[in-house]
């Protein structure tokens, strides 16, 4: 375990865990709950300061530098999974995480499987997982899920994706891939494909304004950023810069961040595909570029990244799936 | 009554909402949760000529005084309104509606998609912005037409 900078809160313990070390996961939180009954949650990408990521991020190194280091650290812990919607990497990963720091999960399993279909709410579902396990990973098709599961139990809520919400894990390790492949100095990214559903992109352009990047919004007009997003940008002195054409774009860019255009939020399937192939990109799209340019995806992808952009250097989307368990196993190191 | 400034009588105790903008009084009624079904005395004026306003609305409300935490919520609708407490007859105590932090329980998200339109145990609740309000779980921001999205019967 790092010793880490913080801003000291109150001593607490709750079932012998010490409180976070993530102090400010408490205290940053703007439109989502700050705290639970005491526990610490990471609901929202907006509650991340430069330090908390910068620290989240170091741990993840030297996790990933030796991961046998902390194969014991946490033992005695169990972390609940509780996933209303599909996921592999989020669900995985975590699992794979906390199984790799020596502790285990409880599995909620499919929602077919449970009481939710018994019309349990969720706040009854969480409040009986959560005394199974020390922390709860939750996601969930509604909006602010796990801000209303982080205000019924007592230990730590790590938010793994509510509706169109946030995601602010995925951001963590989107940041890891980014620091990774271009630093965080005079960075410029791109983030392109559905801005207005895609969860992963409302957290990690928050976050971005923690490193003082650049963003360049690139999107078909009726899949632009939503207001409350945009709304806390330019709150935070970013400047939004949109486009509906990633060319006017890609040659500035260190980071081309791709998203699925979901084609159930289109009601015309004409319409979907005329928007959808118009924000896909090849090999060939990328010929000209620097050769540093990073592409990147949270996955799944259907068609919005050819499979000829695997064979070159600029795709790091596979890379970025597998840094999820390092930097998995750091939050919970840090949060647990 | 030939008097229009006697289309409401004065009242001998309770709270008169002044200076409400015209059209917003069942508003009123509604974020205070004043629906007349508990025997509560209460008297509407809508459009009352009003020198300040153009046009007016004004409640009175016999028997209770409101607090100003109860007012203050009225700010997002009415953000003239001037809240008069009445005592025998006389005003004992006049003051302004002030923005409040935060809003519990009187609008509903407009995101369908919001943990708070499903069956769950919690109230809505909306952050008051400088402009507009944003609701503390899925962050959505209403600042057009507010008074659409008041929940409270």
């Amino acid at each position: 375990m790092s010793s880490l900078p913080l801003v000291a809160p109150p001593a607490r313990s709750f079932r012998g865990l010490p409180r976070s070390r993530l102090a400010s996961l408490t205290v940053h939180a703007f439109g989502a709950a700050p705290c639970g009954r005491g526990s610490d949650h990471l609901l929202s990408a907006k509650q991340l300061s430069r330090g908390d990521l910068e620290t989240v991020l170091d741990r993840a190194a030297e996790i990933a530098a030796d991961p046998g280091a902390v194969a014991d650290a946490h033992g005695d812990r169990l972390l609940g999974l509780c996933f209303f919607e599909p996921s592999t990497r989020t669900k995985m990963s975590f699992d794979a995480a906390m199984k790799r720091l020596g502790g285990d999960t409880v599995d909620m399993g499919s929602v077919e499987s449970t009481s939710v279909t018994k019309g349990e709410s969720l706040a009854d579902t969480v409040r009986v997982v959560a005394g199974y396990a020390d922390a709860l990973v939750l996601r969930h098709p509604s909006e602010g899920s796990a801000t209303l599961a982080s205000e019924f139990v007592d230990v730590p809520v790590l938010n793994g994706g509510d509706g169109a919400g946030q995601h602010p894990t995925q951001t963590l390790l989107d940041l890891y891939t980014i620091r990774e492949n271009a630093g965080f100095q005079d960075l410029t990214v791109g983030i392109m494909g559905d801005l207005k559903y895609g969860r992963t992109v409302h957290s990690l352009s928050h976050a971005l304004t923690n490193v003082d990047a650049t963003q360049h919004f690139v999107s078909p007009e009726s899949l632009r950023l939503p207001r409350s997003v945009r709304f806390d940008l330019h709150e935070a002195g970013a400047q939004v810069r949109e486009h509906t054409d990633v060319d006017e774009v890609l040659e500035t860019l260190d980071i081309l961040y791709v998203t699925r255009i979901q084609r159930e939020r289109f009601p015309d399937e004409n319409e979907y595909r005329k928007v959808a192939g118009e924000y896909r990109i090849d090999a060939g799209l990328l010929d000209g570029v620097d050769d540093d340019l990073t592409v990147m995806h949270p996955l799944p992808r259907v068609d919005e990244i050819a499979p000829d952009v695997d064979e070159t250097t600029h795709a790091t989307y596979f890379e970025q799936a597998r840094n999820g368990v390092p930097v998995r196993m750091a939050l919970l190191d840090l949060m647990l | 009554m030939t008097d229009p400034e006697l289309r409401v009588s004065k009242i001998e105790d309770g709270t008169v909402i002044d200076h409400i903008s015209g059209g917003q009084a069942l508003n009123v009624l509604a974020i205070l949760g004043i629906d007349g079904s508990g025997g509560v005395a209460v008297s509407v004026g809508i459009n009352v000529p009003s020198d300040r306003l153009g046009g007016k609305d004004i409640v009175k409300v016999e028997g209770r005084e409101l607090s100003q935490n109860e007012v203050d919520v009225l700010s997002l609708i009415a953000p003239a309104a001037t809240i008069n407490i009445i005592r025998d007859f006389e005003v004992a105590e006049k003051h302004r509606v002030s923005r409040p932090g935060e809003v519990t329980g009187v609008l509903s998200c407009p995101n369908a998609n919001c943990i708070t339109t499903e069956a769950e145990p919690i109230d809505s609740h909306f952050e008051v912005l400088g402009e507009g309000v944003r609701c503390r779980y899925c962050d959505t921001i209403i600042r057009e037409s507010i008074a659409d999205h008041i929940s409270v019967a």
